[in-house]
Order: structure tokens, then C-alpha cells, then sequence
């Protein structure tokens, strides 16, 4: 039995599910994402207490630009339709077309991390910006920068699991992994549709 | 021979299936984007706050159940638990941010 | 890492066994001793805070020593002796109580334990390092963003890494009650115990992150020069009460939930009746998680958020007294014409019914909001939180403990000596806690150093410190029976109280496999459904065959242990910044070594298990 969880071909229909130890996982970290709902709304809970506390830095409306915003947000979006097709190939059993996919995924992460990394070192040069100078910054680069953090966490679990798989394809003990890992790229998505609404929108409108 | 046969048939289905979803999926993305860009136009065009708000907001979460229903298969069977769990989160979430914007006693 | 391997271990193999276990039964005897390590800990700082109180205008102890034992006291009881100690219970029983060979993830639940283990020695490495954190364990800003010294530092990251590992445990508790249930065992079959920790699983699930953000928020204030709570730079400090208190609330549902359970669990069973209303006791415990998140500004009514919240919150928090008061009378009328047998663990649950009520009284009394004004942070309120947390939790924490020590150890605590320990204990607690009723009505603030003589404050004082001393006494006695029964090793069967539900129908202690054939359960209370209709053992659901084992893993340990070096690395910052850099690299190192690394587990066969006995209590 053992032995049958590392063969590669001939997966039943829901391979990340097709195990005890892959429906384990597959429910745990839907829970850990609600859980991760609640931490999300804490920080933006305080974001939009902060929002308007510049005292004498600079506001939402005089910071963002909604051009780079606007670019990052499809970026984003893009790159949660590549792991969905990661994930159809993977239920067709074809591991190549998924690694593919996946890599397109992993591109356009570290794109959209590169632009945030832009964004702020603008911020913090132009506009002197800085993590300190209020209690609107303060919230806003928090925020902000836990989601960053969390691409940056999924880029590299992904990285990690298309190295260590890439010689042996797929089969019913990797298969839970990367089904687990695209979760959590979308829900990093999820997470970045209520920033581009509440922090970059909602501060320039508001 | 029968046997492979079978399989081959269900191999067949299961990719047909997989297919048909996909397309869905090129769907909801097509949406979202549509949105995305609904949402951006309105925050840039000169409406007023109380109009751009609560539908930008209502976007988001049309959004996000897009996301979590098709791309990430909420709606497929065997999600009742996640979708327990979810809703509780969100409800949890929910108060948290209320509370936050509401009675934080400036 | 066969059975017999096990009975001849040295010291040297037997330390590294539990160092790498992901054995859920050996996990729970890990998080038993770090537990009661932290609970003595936490009753000295108390019996401390106590001497210092005995007499008016007392100098037995510093002020600003005080101040740190009253933080430490509370934080260590919370976090580090309450919540293990039910972990432990919950590690020990809960997979056995619904038939699982395994819980759901062995090696998060480790790693759960390790972290919580490192947080707590990291959060007590202050008191050598200039001085533990002294504002409270509810660590209000601003207080806590302006206190000296790094002792609020050491609150803030001990606690986080903590409660990651309190989170993990969470999630573990919930998916293994969700998927791993025996053949037969339905929800609706589901044993109290296993109902209630689910329920507080869930509980942890959403209170804990916002913990989590509201110790990001304080560490990045203090260490990272943020802004979050100081005023002058625009931040709010009501902010860190809602977030603290968001998860205050819940975690105090927590940690009484299961406590319910073990009760339920007992009473059955020493009433030799089935529970009264077990699914009105399961619904109310829904009902008491679900109003639970809806009532966490009662800590909040004197802040000023207004007339209106406080009525909602207020509401709200009287609502759970049904909920509650559902439980008491279930418990009351399973008892109602019962054959009542007064073993120790009954004891206690005789004793938690009224002492819980009294404490349930007193909390709708607070929870008038325009009275919380006169009550609040009086020893009013100590007293209140005291007789729920001491009455409620730490008496149905030693009565699952006394109750369910056979099935851990496979000894049995002496009855003599746990009767002695509970009325030392009972007593003590009753004069302790009861006076301060009355301290805090009379306007005796908590939290304060000393009070002045001759404002009618020293007698309920003195009474206060005498009954301490009783608790101390009594725990002393818990300790010695242990070390006496543990030294004696006289075995017992696997069903010693004749018990109703699954875990007593497997030997005392269980094989490292639980359950030689998988159980088919038949009914509420398992066990006694076979000892009526059956032949009263529990009956196969499967025929014998091999079964699938985890591998124990170091890597638990190293990831926990790299977190707890880093977090020095973040207090200290400066040239400190190596430390956090080795210890980061140690963790994210052990996380790679983990996901890069096939762990398949391994398979004992068919041919071993024969040889061994037929896996019942006999």
C-alpha cells in the first residue's frame, strides 16, 4: 500500500482525495483558511480604524496611484486561472502540462511581488512614507505586507514542491500537496480583492 | 480488453468533464476581470463616495464567491465542511471588522 | 519501535522516544508534564501574590515584583497550565473515545506541543532577563507599548509561538473528529467529551488569530517602532482591547467547554444512568460557542463605547446563562434516581455543579452594564473569574486527570489521598475566592499592591491568604499521590470504573495502535450497549490486519526550537540580528527537510499483532 502512494499514473477521479492522509490535509486547510479569514479581518479591521490617523504624513488619496494597482490586481488574478488549469491537468493526469502551469503561476507571483516591492520602495523615497510616520502607515504597510508575505510564502512552497516532484510526476502522496498549495494561492487572491477594494479604492474615493 | 475498454471510456468522461469545467472556470475568470475593471472605472470617474462604495464592496464579495466557488471548488460535492467552516470564519470576520469600525470610541 | 522494545528502554532512548514521538497518548503525557510544570509554577506566583496581601501595608515583596508575579500569574494559568493540561486530556482520551487508531495529523500535533513548550520557557526566560512583563496578562496598551525593559517583549513573542502551536492542535482536534470516527460512531454517538473539545477546537480555530494580530500589532509597536496603539502618532489604543478581547472571550469558552465534557463524562458514568439530554447538551454547546463570539465588549463596558453597544453586549452575554443552565440541570437530573457511586472524580463533579453556578451568578451580574461600573476591576470581579476558571475548569481538569489516569498510565491514584486533595483543595478555594466577593464590593481594587489597614479590608484579607495555603496543601498532596502510585506501578484493568464509553473497551495503557481491529460502534455510550446486549466487549468492525503507523520525527522539535532562538535574535535586535537569522534558518530548514522528505509511515503486520493479547480491557 505503501508503495502505491509514490506511483505516478492511473490516478483515481479526486487524487487529493483519494487518500485518508490527502482528505486530512484537504480538510485542515480549509479550516486553517477560515482561520486565516479571521486574521485578515483583524488586520483589516485596524487598517480601517487607522485610515485616515496621517497626523502629518502623507493620506491614501495623495499616495496611491490606481495604474500600478490596477496592473498588480490582474497580475493576480491571472495567476489564480494558471493554477486552476495547474489543477485541471493534474486531474487529467498530466503532469507536464501542470508543471507548466505552475511555473506560469510561480512568474507571475514574483512579478506581482516585484511590483508591490516597487510600490512601497516608491512610497517610503517620494513620499517619505515610512513604516513610522503614522498610524495610517503603520496599518497600511502591515496589512499590505502580510499579504506580501503570504505570496511570497506561496511562491516559495510552490517552488519547493515543483523541484522535489519534478522527476517523479505525480501520484496519490504529492498529488494533496499541490491541490493544498493552489488553495492557498487562491485564497491569497481573495484576500488581495478586499485590498484592491477597501485599501486602494476606498482611499482614493474616500 | 473489456475492462480497458471501460476505463478508457471513463478516462474519456472524467476529460470531458474536466473540460466542460474549465470552460466555466475561463468564465468566472472573464467575470472578475470585467468586474475588477467595473470597480477601478468607478472609483476613477467623479461619482460620489456613497454610490462607488457599497457597490465596489458588493463587487469584492461577488468576487471572492467566485473565487471560492468555481476556483476553488466550493461548489463541488464533499465541501460541506469547508463551507462550514468558511461561512463561520466569515462570520467571525464579519463582527471583527464591524466592531473596528464602529466602536473603537474616538 | 515494537512493544517489547519499549518495556526495557534506558533513560537515553526513552527521553529521545518522547523527544520525536508523534504518539497522540505520549504527546498527552508530554503536554501533562508541562502542564503541571506550569501550573506549580503559576500557584507559587499566586501563593506569592497572597503572602503579599495577608497583612495591611504589607513589604513582603517590591512593587514592581508584584506586579510581574499578578501578570505572570495570570498569563502562566491561561496559556501555558490550563490549556495543555486540557490538551492533554484531549490528547489522551479523544482519538480513543471515537475509535481512531491515530489522530489526523501526528506530526502537527508534535509540533503543536513543541511550540507551545518553547513559548512558555521563552516567556519565563524573562524573569532572568531583567525583569517579566508587568502589565497585566491582558497587557492593555498604551501600559504595555510604554512599559520598560523587555518583559512585555517576551509576553508578546512567547505568547505568539505559543499559540501557533495552540492553533495547530486546534486544527488537528477538528479534522480527526471529522474524519477518523470508527465505523458506527455517528456524531449523534459522539461521547460528550469528544462533542465538547471538538466544539472548543473550533473555538481556537477563529479566537487565535486574533490573538495572533493583536501580538503582531504590540511586538511591531514596541520592537519596530509601529504606531498602533500610541496616541500622539494617530493610533488607537482601544484597538488592542477589541482584538485581545475578540479572542478573551472565546478563550475562556475554550477552556470551560471541555471541562463540561469531562464532566459529562462522569457523571454518567458514576451514576450508572446514560447522560439526561444528550442532544439538548450537545446543541447547548454549539449555542455557548456560537453566542461566545458575541459577547466579547462585557470586558469593555466601563471604555465609554456607548449606551448601545453595551445594551447588545450586555443581552448577549445574559443569553449564554441558558445555554449553561441547560447543562447544570442535564447533570442534575442524569444524577436524578442514578446509582451514585462517591469516587473521587464524582466528587469533584459534585462539588463543580454549585461552585460553577455560583460563578455563572456572578457573571450575569456583571453583565448588567450599568452595575460593571461599581463591579469593575474590583476583586469583584477576581472572584467571579476565579470561581468559572478554578471552580469550573482547574477541578474538571483533576477530575478528568483522577478519572482517566488509568487509561494513560495504567495505575491507579490512590482513592484516600485524592479525597484528601479534594477537600484540602475544595475548602481552600471556598475561603480564598468567596471573601473576595465581599473585598471587592467593599471597593478593593484588583491588581493593587497593598491596601491600607482599618478599612474593614483585613480580616477577608487574611481569610483569602489562610485558604491559599489550603489549595497549596492540597496540590502537594495530588503531587505525592502521583509520585506514590507511579513509584508502586500496581496495574489495573482496562476498565476500572466500569465506564460506559469506548476508550475503557482496550487494555490500560492502550497498545501504540489503540484499536487491534477497528471498533464497531453500536450505540451512545459504546461500551455499556455491549456489556447489556453483548458479551460487554466491544465487537471488530474489520477482521485483523496490518496497520498503518506514523514514523516519530526530530523535526517537530528543531522547528520549534529555531523559533525560540530567533525570538531572542527579535527582542534584542542589534547585533542580536545573527541569532534570529541561525534560528529562522533552523526552522525554515526543518520545514524543508519535512516537505522534501517521503514520510509514508510504516506497517505493523498481521503476524506481530496475533502474538499480542485480543485488544480488549481484559
Amino acid at each position: 500500500m505503501a508503495d502505491d502512494m509514490l506511483k505516478s499514473g492511473n490516478l483515481p477521479e479526486n487524487p487529493e482525495r483519494a487518500t485518508l492522509e490527502g482528505r486530512n490535509k484537504f480538510l485542515g486547510f480549509w479550516f486553517f483558511l477560515g482561520g486565516e479569514t479571521v486574521l485578515f479581518a483583524s488586520l483589516f479591521g485596524t487598517y480601517l480604524a487607522l485610515r485616515n490617523s496621517t497626523v502629518d504624513g502623507p493620506s491614501s488619496q495623495e499616495l496611491f496611484g490606481l495604474g500600478l494597482v490596477f496592473l498588480m490586481t490582474v497580475i493576480l488574478l491571472t495567476s489564480s486561472l494558471t493554477s486552476v488549469y495547474a489543477m485541471y491537468h493534474m486531474k487529467n493526469n498530466d503532469f507536464k502540462k501542470m508543471q507548466l502551469w505552475l511555473g506560469i503561476t510561480v512568474v507571475l507571483g514574483l512579478a506581482f511581488l516585484g511590483l508591490e516591492i516597487y510600490e512601497f520602495v516608491h512610497y517610503v523615497h517620494d513620499y517619505e512614507f515610512g513604516y513610522t510616520t503614522s498610524a495610517f502607515s503603520t496599518a497600511f504597510y502591515t496589512l499590505v505586507g502580510f499579504h506580501g508575505a503570504h505570496v511570497a510564502f506561496g511562491l516559495a512552497w510552490i517552488i519547493s514542491l515543483m523541484v522535489r516532484n519534478a522527476k517523479r510526476g505525480l501520484n496519490l502522496y504529492n498529488a494533496p500537496k499541490f491541490y493544498v498549495a493552489s488553495l492557498y494561492w487562491h485564497f491569497i487572491d481573495v484576500v488581495w480583492v478586499f485590498i484592491f477594494t477597501v485599501v486602494y479604492l476606498m482611499g482614493v474615493v474616500l | 480488453m473489456v475492462n480497458t475498454n471501460s476505463s478508457n471510456q471513463k478516462k474519456h468522461f472524467y476529460k470531458k468533464k474536466h473540460r466542460d469545467q474549465m470552460k466555466h472556470q475561463v468564465l468566472t475568470f472573464a467575470m472578475m476581470i470585467a468586474f475588477t475593471i467595473i470597480a477601478f472605472g468607478l472609483a476613477m470617474a467623479d461619482v460620489s463616495p456613497m454610490f462607488t462604495v457599497p457597490i465596489i464592496l458588493i463587487l469584492a464579495a461577488v468576487q471572492v464567491l467566485f473565487q471560492l466557488y468555481y476556483f476553488m471548488h466550493m461548489n463541488e460535492e464533499g465541501h460541506q465542511w469547508p463551507s462550514v467552516m468558511i461561512y463561520s470564519g466569515i462570520f467571525a470576520a464579519f463582527l471583527t471588522i464591524l466592531a473596528l469600525t464602529t466602536i473603537v470610541w474616538w | 519501535m515494537s512493544t517489547t522494545a519499549n518495556q526495557k528502554a534506558g533513560f537515553g532512548s526513552t527521553l529521545w522516544e518522547y523527544l520525536t514521538t508523534v504518539d497522540h497518548k505520549k504527546i498527552a503525557i508530554l503536554y501533562l508534564i508541562g502542564g503541571l510544570f506550569f501550573f506549580l509554577l503559576g500557584g507559587l506566583q499566586a501563593m506569592l501574590i497572597r503572602i503579599q496581601l495577608i497583612s495591611p501595608d504589607n513589604e513582603f515583596i517590591s512593587a514592581q515584583f508584584y506586579n510581574e508575579l499578578m501578570t505572570m500569574h495570570g498569563t502562566t494559568m491561561i496559556f501555558l497550565a490550563a490549556m495543555p493540561l486540557l490538551f492533554a486530556l484531549m490528547n489522551a482520551v479523544l482519538p480513543l473515545q471515537i475509535g481512531a487508531r491515530d489522530v489526523a495529523f501526528p506530526f502537527v500535533n508534535a509540533l503543536g506541543f513543541w511550540l507551545f513548550f518553547f513559548g512558555g520557557i521563552f516567556l519565563n526566560v524573562s524573569w532572568f532577563a531583567g525583569g517579566a512583563p508587568d502589565v497585566g496578562w491582558t497587557a492593555y496598551a498604551p501600559l504595555s507599548i510604554f512599559s520598560e525593559g523587555h518583559g512585555v517583549d517576551y509576553y508578546a513573542i512567547g505568547l505568539q509561538i505559543s499559540g501557533f502551536g495552540t492553533l495547530m492542535a486546534g486544527i488537528n482536534f477538528i479534522v480527526t473528529v471529522i474524519n477518523m470516527r470508527a465505523p458506527g460512531m455517528s456524531f449523534m454517538r459522539m461521547p460528550l467529551f469528544t462533542w465538547t473539545s471538538f466544539i472548543a477546537s473550533v473555538l481556537i480555530l477563529f479566537a487565535f488569530p486574533a490573538l495572533t494580530v493583536g501580538l503582531f500589532l504590540l511586538t511591531f509597536d514596541r520592537l519596530f517602532g509601529g504606531n498602533f496603539f500610541d496616541p500622539e502618532m494617530g493610533g488607537n489604543v482601544i484597538i488592542w482591547e477589541h482584538l485581545f478581547w475578540i479572542f478573551g472571550h472565546p478563550e475562556v469558552y475554550i477552556l470551560i467547554l471541555p471541562a463540561f465534557g469531562v464532566f459529562s463524562e462522569i457523571i454518567p458514568t458514576f451514576s450508572k444512568k446514560r447522560l439526561f439530554g444528550y442532544s439538548s447538551m450537545v446543541f447547548a454547546t454549539v449555542l455557548i460557542a456560537f453566542l461566545g463570539f458575541m459577547v466579547w465588549a462585557h470586558h469593555m463596558f466601563t471604555v465609554g463605547l456607548g449606551p448601545i453597544a453595551n445594551s447588545i453586549f450586555a443581552v448577549a452575554t445574559m443569553a449564554i446563562a441558558v445555554p449553561t443552565g441547560i447543562k447544570i440541570f442535564n447533570w442534575l437530573f442524569t444524577m436524578w434516581g442514578g446509582n451514585i457511586r462517591l469516587t473521587s472524580p464524582m466528587v469533584f463533579a459534585l462539588a463543580f455543579i454549585p461552585t460553577f453556578t455560583i460563578g455563572g451568578i456572578t457573571g450575569v451580574m456583571l453583565a448588567s452594564a450599568a452595575a460593571d461600573f461599581q463591579y469593575h476591576d474590583s476583586y469583584f470581579v477576581v472572584a467571579h473569574f476565579h470561581y468559572v476558571i478554578v471552580g469550573g475548569v482547574v477541578l474538571g481538569i483533576f477530575a478528568g486527570l483522577i478519572y482517566w489516569w488509568p487509561k494513560m498510565f495504567g495505575t491507579m491514584l490512590n482513592e484516600k489521598l485524592n479525597h484528601w486533595f479534594f477537600w484540602l483543595f475544595f475548602i481552600g478555594f471556598n475561603l480564598t475566592f468567596f471573601v473576595q466577593h465581599f473585598l471587592g464590593l467593599m471597593g478593593m481594587p484588583r491588581r493593587y499592591w497593598k491596601f491600607l489597614p482599618d478599612q474593614g479590608l483585613d480580616l477577608f484579607n487574611l481569610i483569602s491568604t489562610i485558604g491559599a495555603f489550603f489549595m497549596a496543601a492540597g496540590t502537594i498532596v495530588f503531587l505525592y499521590n502521583v509520585i506514590v502510585t507511579q513509584l508502586k506501578g500496581e496495574k489495573v484493568s482496562g476498565d476500572p470504573w466500569d465506564a460506559r464509553t469506548l476508550e475503557w473497551g482496550i487494555p490500560s495503557p492502550p497498545p501504540f495502535y489503540n484499536f487491534k481491529q477497528e471498533p464497531l460502534v453500536r450505540g451512545l455510550d459504546p461500551l455499556w450497549v455491549e456489556k447489556r446486549q453483548g458479551n460487554g466487549k466491544i465487537q471488530p468492525a474489520e477482521p485483523l490486519g496490518d496497520i498503518h503507523m506514523p514514523n516519530n520525527s526530530f523535526a517537530p522539535f528543531m522547528l520549534s526550537l529555531g523559533l525560540f532562538i530567533a525570538a531572542f535574535g527579535v527582542v534584542y535586535q542589534g547585533s542580536m540580528w545573527v541569532l534570529a537569522a541561525i534560528g529562522f534558518a533552523i526552522t525554515a530548514g526543518s520545514m524543508l527537510y519535512r516537505s522534501m522528505k517521503d514520510d509514508l509511515g510504516y506497517h505493523i503486520h498481521k503476524e506481530d499483532l496475533e502474538k499480542e493479547g485480543d485488544g480488549s480491557n481484559g
